[in-house]
C-alpha cells in the first residue's frame, strides 16, 4: 500500500513498478535483520580499524571483555530507565543523577560501617555489599519521593510529556546540586589505596576480580528483573501498563501502585549501576551525567520499555565503546554511543525489540 | 555631575529605552514620549544617584543579562514557536563563542605557539566574527537537523543533549583546534580603543575628545550599547518572522502538524528552517559571549550553566512570547545573581550545619534555581508573558467583526479555514 509521504516523493508514483520496490527496500532496510546487520558491520569496522592501526588481537580481545563489563554497568542504569520510560511515556533525564546518588549514598553508608577485610580475590569487604543492599531501596524511596511530589501533580493535571521532561531535568539538577552540596565536587574512592590485583584468565585477558563481579552482579540483577516482570502479578502488571495504560486499567490494574513500584526498581537498579561504576572507576558528581547517553542509547536500541533490549543494547555499547578506544581518545565515549543511537533511529526508530510502528 | 557620569548616562540611555519599550506595556500614543522620558531619565538618574562601583556592577549584570536574552530568543524560536525540545543549547553556544575567537584573534607564533594553539587565527572585524560565529552554528543544527528532527520530540531532548555534549567534549580534547582543554586568550574587544589612550585613529575628533573622560575599565559601558543593539535587531527580526505567514505555519505546524501538512505547507522543511534559525541565533549569542569575557574555555558550555539557566529563563518568561524571553533572561539572572547575596547572608546558618558547608554554597544557587524550575513547570507552565495567540493585524483589526465566529479569534491564522478549528481546540496549557 502507497502510505501518503508529506515529504513529497510522487513523482516516483507515475512509474508502475517502483513504489512496490521502494516500499519493499523500504521495509527491508527497517528491518530488524536490517538493524542487527548494521550494528556487526559498525563492530566489525571498529575490529578492523584496530587491527588497521596495529592493536593487538590479545588487547582487542581484552577490551572486548571490559566493554562486556562496562555493558552490565550501562545495563543497570538502562533497565530502570526503559521501564520508566515504557510506563510512564516520557525520558527521564534525572535518572543520570539518581546513579550518582546511590553510588554516594553507598559511600556514606561505608563509613558508618564497620570495616572488615578484604574478600580476595575482590578488593571489597562485606561492609561494601551491604552498602549496596542498603543504598539500593533508599534510592527507590527517594525516586517515588520524587514521583509523588512532582510527577503525580503533573499526570494529575495531564500535561504533557514535554513538562514531564522539562521536570525530570528540573530534578537531574536538583539532586546534581543537592550531590554537590553534600559532598562537593572532590572525587572519591570505595577504598582508597587497597591493592586491587590483575586477574590472568587464559588467551592472556587481564580483567581485575571487581570487573568480574560486576559483570556476574549485573547478569543476576537483570535475571532477577526478568523474573519479577513474566513471573509476578506486579511484574505482569507493569508490562501490561507499559503497553496499555487504559486497557490496564480497565482490566482492573492498579496503575498508580504499578507507577510506583516502578519507580522503586528504577530507582534500585540505578543505585546498583552507581555503586558499580564507582568500584571500577571512581565517584565524582557528573559520573551518572557521563552514564545518562550510554544509557538512552542503549534503551533506544533496544526498544523503548523493553528490558531485554535494553540489556542488548547496554552490551553492544558497552563494547563499541571500549573497543573504540583501541584508536580513539577514551574522552569520545559517549559520542560513539551517541553514534550508535542516531543509527538505530535512523534505521529503525522502535529498536531492536521493538514492535512495528512503534 | 562630572563628566565621566554625563557620557556615562549618555551611553546608558538608548539601552533602558530600548528596555523600557520591550519590556514595559504603554499606552500606545503615550508610548514614544513616555519611554524616551523613562529610559532617558532612568540612564541620568542612575547615573548620577548610583555610586561607581555598583553602576559598573549593574551594567556588567545587564551585558550578561543581554547575552542570555539573546540565547533565550534563540530557544524560543526553536520551543516556544515550533515546539523543538533543544536540550543542548550548550553545543550552539560554545560553537559561536568558539567561531569568533578563531575568527578574530590572530595566531600565535613564535614561543607563544609553544604554550597556544589554535586552528587558524583570521583577524578579521567583530561584525564577521560574530556572523561567522552565527553561520557556523546554523550550518552545524543544518547537519544535525537532517537525520534528528524527523524523530519523536522526547528522542530529539535525547539527541541535543548528546550533540552539545559531543561538541564540548570536541573543544576539551582537541588541543589543535581551540588550544583544548587549556582557556584561549586574548578575544578582542570591539571598539575597545575608544576607552584607550591613545584612542582610534579612525574616530573623529569630536567624538574622542566627549569619550575621553572615559576610563579601560569603563569599557563595559560600550560593549553594553553593542549588546543591546545586537538584541534589538535580533528581536526585531524575529518578531518580523513570526508574525510573518511563515511564522504562523511554525506555530500551525506546532500545534496541529497534519493539518498543515494538509493544508500543503512542507512541514519538515518549516521545522528545520527554524530549528537552524533558532541555532543560529545562540550562535550569535555565543559569540557576544565570547567578545565580553575576552578569554573562554572549554568550562564555561556546562550543561547547567549554558543550558540549564536558559531553559528556565524562557519558561518564566514565557515560551512563544518574545518580550517574555528577554523578560525571563532579565528576572533569572537577577535571581542568579541575587542568590550569591543570599547563600553570602546564609553563611553562618551553613557554618552551623557543617564547617565546610560554605565553600559548596554556589551549589545551593543551582539548588534553588532547579527548584524554580520545577515550580514553574507544576504551577504557571505558560510562563509570566502569555503567548499573544493573534498574531496578525489583519485579524486584529477585524477582531470585532470575527467575534460573531465562534473559535477563529483564538487561531494564529496561518493556515487556512480548514485547519483552524482544531488548532484552537488542540492547544495545551504547555505551549507544546
Amino acid at each position: 500500500m502507497a502510505d501518503l509521504d508529506p515529504t513529497g516523493a510522487t513523482g516516483a508514483a507515475t512509474d508502475a513498478t517502483s513504489p512496490p520496490l521502494r516500499e519493499r527496500v523500504r521495509a527491508a532496510l527497517q528491518s530488524r535483520t536490517a538493524l542487527v546487520v548494521i550494528i556487526l558491520a559498525v563492530l566489525a569496522l571498529l575490529w578492523w580499524s584496530a587491527v588497521a592501526r596495529d592493536v593487538s588481537a590479545e588487547r582487542l580481545l581484552s577490551l572486548t571483555v571490559w566493554g562486556v563489563m562496562l555493558g552490565g554497568v550501562i545495563a543497570l542504569g538502562a533497565i530502570g530507565l526503559t521501564l520508566v520510560y515504557g510506563v510512564l511515556k516520557f525520558p527521564n533525564f534525572s535518572h543520570g543523577a539518581m546513579v550518582t546518588l546511590g553510588a554516594y549514598l553507598a559511600f556514606a553508608f561505608m563509613a558508618v560501617l564497620p570495616q572488615g577485610p578484604a574478600l580476595r580475590p575482590f578488593s571489597f569487604g562485606w561492609e561494601f555489599l551491604a552498602a549496596l543492599v542498603l543504598a539500593m531501596p533508599l534510592v527507590g524511596v527517594v525516586a517515588l519521593g520524587l514521583d509523588r511530589v512532582v510527577y503525580r501533580r503533573l499526570r494529575r493535571q495531564n500535561a504533557s510529556l514535554v513538562l514531564f521532561a522539562m521536570a525530570s531535568l528540573a530534578m537531574a539538577f536538583f539532586l546534581r546540586s543537592l550531590i554537590y552540596l553534600i559532598w562537593g565536587p572532590d572525587f572519591y574512592f570505595y577504598y582508597d589505596a587497597r591493592a586491587n590485583p590483575v586477574l590472568d584468565l587464559p588467551l592472556n585477558i587481564r580483567v581485575q576480580a571487581d570487573q568480574l563481579f560486576i559483570v556476574v552482579l549485573a547478569f543476576a540483577i537483570v535475571g532477577l528483573v526478568h523474573l519479577l516482570l513474566t513471573r509476578t502479578r506486579m511484574g505482569k502488571a507493569m508490562r501490561a501498563t507499559a503497553n496499555n495504560p487504559d486497557l490496564a486499567q480497565i482490566r482492573g490494574i492498579n496503575t498508580e501502585r504499578v507507577i510506583a513500584w516502578t519507580w522503586i526498581m528504577g530507582g534500585a537498579l540505578a543505585a546498583a549501576g552507581g555503586v558499580m561504576y564507582g568500584l571500577s572507576s571512581q565517584l565524582r558528581p557528573e559520573m551518572g551525567f557521563w552514564l545518562l547517553l550510554p544509557m538512552f542509547a542503549a534503551v533506544i536500541m533496544g526498544g523503548v520499555g523493553n528490558p531485554r533490549g535494553a540489556l542488548v543494547g547496554a552490551l553492544i555499547i558497552g563494547v563499541t565503546q571500549q573497543v573504540a578506544t583501541a584508536f580513539l581518545n577514551p574522552a569520545y565515549g559517549p559520542a560513539v554511543a551517541f553514534a550508535l543511537m542516531v543509527l538505530t533511529l535512523l534505521v529503525r526508530p522502535q529498536g531492536l525489540f521493538g514492535a512495528r510502528g512503534g | 555631575m562630572d563628566p565621566a557620569t554625563l557620557v556615562k548616562a549618555i551611553l546608558l540611555a538608548p539601552t533602558l529605552t530600548i528596555l523600557v519599550f520591550a519590556l514595559v506595556r504603554i499606552p500606545w500614543r503615550a508610548r514614544v514620549p513616555l519611554g524616551l522620558v523613562l529610559g532617558v531619565g532612568g540612564a541620568f538618574g542612575a547615573a548620577a544617584t548610583l555610586d561607581a562601583g555598583l553602576l559598573s556592577y549593574l551594567v556588567s549584570f545587564s551585558i550578561m543579562a543581554g547575552i542570555y536574552a539573546v540565547l533565550c530568543l534563540g530557544l524560543n524560536v526553536q520551543w516556544g514557536y515550533t515546539g523543538h525540545l533543544n536540550f543542548g543549547i550548550a553545543g550552539f553556544f560554545a560553537l559561536g563563542a568558539f567561531t569568533t575567537a578563531l575568527v578574530t584573534t590572530s595566531a600565535p607564533t613564535g614561543t607563544l605557539a609553544q604554550y597556544s594553539q589554535q586552528a587558524f587565527g583570521l583577524e578579521l572585524p567583530f561584525l564577521v566574527g560574530i556572523a561567522a560565529g552565527a553561520v557556523v552554528a546554523g550550518v552545524v543544527a543544518f547537519l544535525i537537523a537532517i537525520p534528528v528532527l524527523r524523530l519523536r520530540m522526547d528522542f530529539l531532548a535525547i539527541a541535543t543533549i548528546g550533540i552539545a555534549e559531543i561538541i564540548r567534549l570536541v573543544f576539551q580534547n582537541e588541543r589543535w583546534l581551540a588550544n583544548g582543554p587549556q582557556p584561549l586568550r586574548g578575544v578582542p574587544r570591539p571598539l575597545y580603543c575608544t576607552v584607550q589612550e591613545p584612542t582610534c585613529a579612525w574616530l573623529p575628533a569630536p567624538v574622542a575628545a566627549w569619550l575621553a573622560p572615559l576610563a579601560p575599565r569603563d569599557y563595559i559601558f560600550i560593549y553594553l550599547g553593542i549588546v543591546t543593539l545586537i538584541l534589538a535587531l535580533v528581536y526585531l527580526a524575529l518578531e518580523r518572522a513570526v508574525r510573518s505567514p511563515w511564522g504562523r505555519v511554525l506555530r500551525a505546524t506546532r500545534d496541529e502538524e497534519t493539518s498543515t501538512a494538509m493544508s500543503g505547507k512542507n512541514v519538515p522543511r518549516v521545522r528545520i528552517q527554524s530549528f537552524v534559525l533558532g541555532a543560529a541565533v545562540m550562535g550569535l549569542g555565543g559569540a557576544l559571549y565570547a567578545h565580553y569575557t575576552v578569554t573562554i574555555d572549554y568550562s564555561h558550555f556546562n550543561p547547567l550553566f549554558a543550558t540549564f539557566i536558559v531553559w528556565v529563563m524562557l519558561m518564566l518568561g514565557g515560551s512563544g512570547n518574545n518580550r517574555g524571553a528577554i523578560l525571563g533572561a532579565f528576572i533569572i539572572w537577577g535571581v542568579w545573581s541575587g542568590t550569591a547575596f543570599l547563600t553570602e547572608a546564609l553563611e553562618p546558618g551553613l557554618r552551623a550545619i557543617s564547617e565546610t558547608l560554605p565553600d559548596r554554597s554556589a551549589y545551593l544557587r543551582w539548588l534553588l534555581v532547579a527548584l524554580l524550575l520545577a515550580a514553574i513547570v507544576l504551577y504557571r507552565p505558560q510562563g509570566l508573558l502569555k503567548e499573544e495567540t493573534i498574531v496578525s493585524r489583519h485579524l486584529l483589526r477585524r477582531r470585532g467583526a470575527a467575534a460573531t465566529t465562534p473559535g477563529a479569534t483564538a487561531t494564529v491564522g496561518g493556515a487556512p479555514p480548514a485547519a483552524t478549528a482544531p488548532e484552537a481546540a488542540g492547544r495545551d496549557p504547555g505551549g507544546g
